[in-house]
């Protein structure tokens, strides 16, 4: 699928000079490090055991959330599809969740939970309103006739998921999993940051602020955003790779 | 095998699509005839038990194992004739057979083309394929010509001809020379002001 907003690798070349002339301008690396200094660093991490333990740690929790929060999004979508009392009840929930503020969340939590299972629980409630309505919305958009089609030849239901639910819902699920997998990850780094799990790339952001170690939170940062956009490709690809398997 | 209504009314929304009708349908083609909005494809709606009647009773029509052409093709358009056989058929599903009819029916051997990618005639004959392969003992039909080529048209009635005999396949047409052409007695449902009735 063509992405109608591309990112061009001279678009991406001209702000990477951006910075740099901003950073040679404010002349102090403590403010403003360039970007070479925060590739330099990012390289020196990443020779270090401790940093893949961080990435390690941290992508662990946060995508076990996102992963928990899809599945209990689809289930309770389907089922909510076909309970209209699931459907009412879900949605002052599913609104909430999505209205406010993951500071709230995030400190909430801290008094219910240790810490280390801070950003798991975060990431599950950033991912879950989406995925859960955007999986709502695209069973409401099956076609009603193929499925009475399906019900005049008594086709099963692990059929009907396969050839009339699945093609009909995956583009609905697909462009919620690329919106819900870059929320979790901001959100889970936050709750890292604030809950300071042991280990964690919050942790390490964290530290980076307290010492005034400009170019290592650049680092870090830059470190989640490839994370993030790594798996969001895997995931995608591994959805198109299910949907083609199946004929799509 | 036989399937009797009577005295059926069926609205929507306080107007009436049905109003008394009284039929008998036994082994073999019956059409059913009528002009647009006549409520020829409710009729085999409720036969097929995706609605209930307002009023009167149809019996012998729900023990049925129903196949059916719809009025529009309700392909799996992301699927090849196969996968729409397979997805409909399941066990059922027998690839020679099922090339042997596609073959009668002069559809071109598509492998691997989505049903999406079809020309309307293309869809049509598989809609039809699919309703003659599936496990019935009952076929709707409706307007299941419709769309194809004289050729086609022959082929297709022929297959009908062949392989639904001995069951009720209730045929919705608009064409007067199909109870004709399969002998068969004819349902005559009237538009009627305010809604529709059967002669």
């Amino acid at each position: 699928m063509a992405r109608r907003n591309p990112i061009r690798p001279w678009a991406v070349a001209v702000w990477l000079l951006v910075w740099q002339v901003a950073s040679m301008a404010l002349g102090q690396e403590l403010l403003l490090p360039s970007p070479l200094a925060a590739l330099r660093r990012l390289g020196e991490l990443a020779l270090t055991e401790p940093f893949w333990r961080a990435v390690g740690w941290s992508a662990a929790r946060i995508l076990g959330g996102f992963l928990l929060a899809c599945l209990a999004g689809t289930a309770l979508a389907a089922l909510a599809s076909r309970r209209r009392w699931m459907r009412e009840l879900l949605a002052p929930l599913a609104a909430a969740v999505k209205a406010t503020p993951v500071a709230s969340f995030i400190i909430l939590a801290l008094v219910w939970m240790n810490s280390r299972q801070l950003p798991l629980f975060i990431a599950f409630l950033m991912v879950f309103p989406t995925i859960y309505l955007n999986m709502l919305e695209g069973i409401a958009q099956t076609d009603g006739k193929l499925l009475e089609m399906a019900q005049v030849f008594r086709v099963p239901l692990s059929r009907r998921l396969g050839g009339i639910y699945l093609p009909q819902v995956l583009p609905y699920f697909r462009s919620a999993a690329s919106v819900a997998l870059g929320l979790c990850w901001k959100a889970g780094v936050a709750a890292e940051v604030i809950g300071l799990p042991a280990g964690s790339i919050g942790e390490r952001l964290y530290t980076a602020k307290v010492y005034f170690q400009t170019a290592d939170l650049f680092a870090w940062t830059a470190v989640v955003v490839a994370v993030s956009a790594g798996f969001e490709r895997l995931f995608l690809a591994l959805l198109e790779h299910l949907a083609g398997k199946a004929g799509m | 095998m036989e399937i009797h209504a009577a005295h059926v009314d069926k609205s929507y929304g306080g107007i009436a699509v049905l109003r008394d009708v009284t039929f008998s349908a036994g082994p073999g083609v019956t059409c059913v005839e009528g002009p647009s909005g006549s409520g020829k494809t409710t009729l085999l709606r409720l036969l097929l038990g995706l609605e209930k009647p307002d009023g009167g009773t149809i019996s012998g029509a729900d023990c049925l194992h129903w196949a059916a052409v719809f009025q529009e093709d309700r392909l799996l358009e992301h699927l090849d004739a196969a996968g729409n056989l397979r997805f409909a058929l399941g066990a059922d599903f027998r690839p020679r057979e099922a090339a042997q009819l596609l073959a009668e029916l002069g559809l071109p051997a598509a492998e691997g083309k989505p049903a999406g990618e079809y020309s309307g005639g293309m869809k049509r004959r598989l809609a039809l394929a699919r309703a003659l392969l599936a496990e019935n003992d009952a076929l709707a039909l409706d307007e299941p010509f419709s769309g194809l080529d004289r050729e086609s048209r022959a082929r297709a009635e022929e297959a009908v001809r062949r392989r639904t005999a001995g069951k009720p396949v209730l045929l919705v047409t608009h064409d007067p020379g199909d109870a004709a052409r399969f002998r068969a007695p004819v349902i005559r449902l009237e538009r009627i002001s305010g809604g529709c009735s059967e002669k």
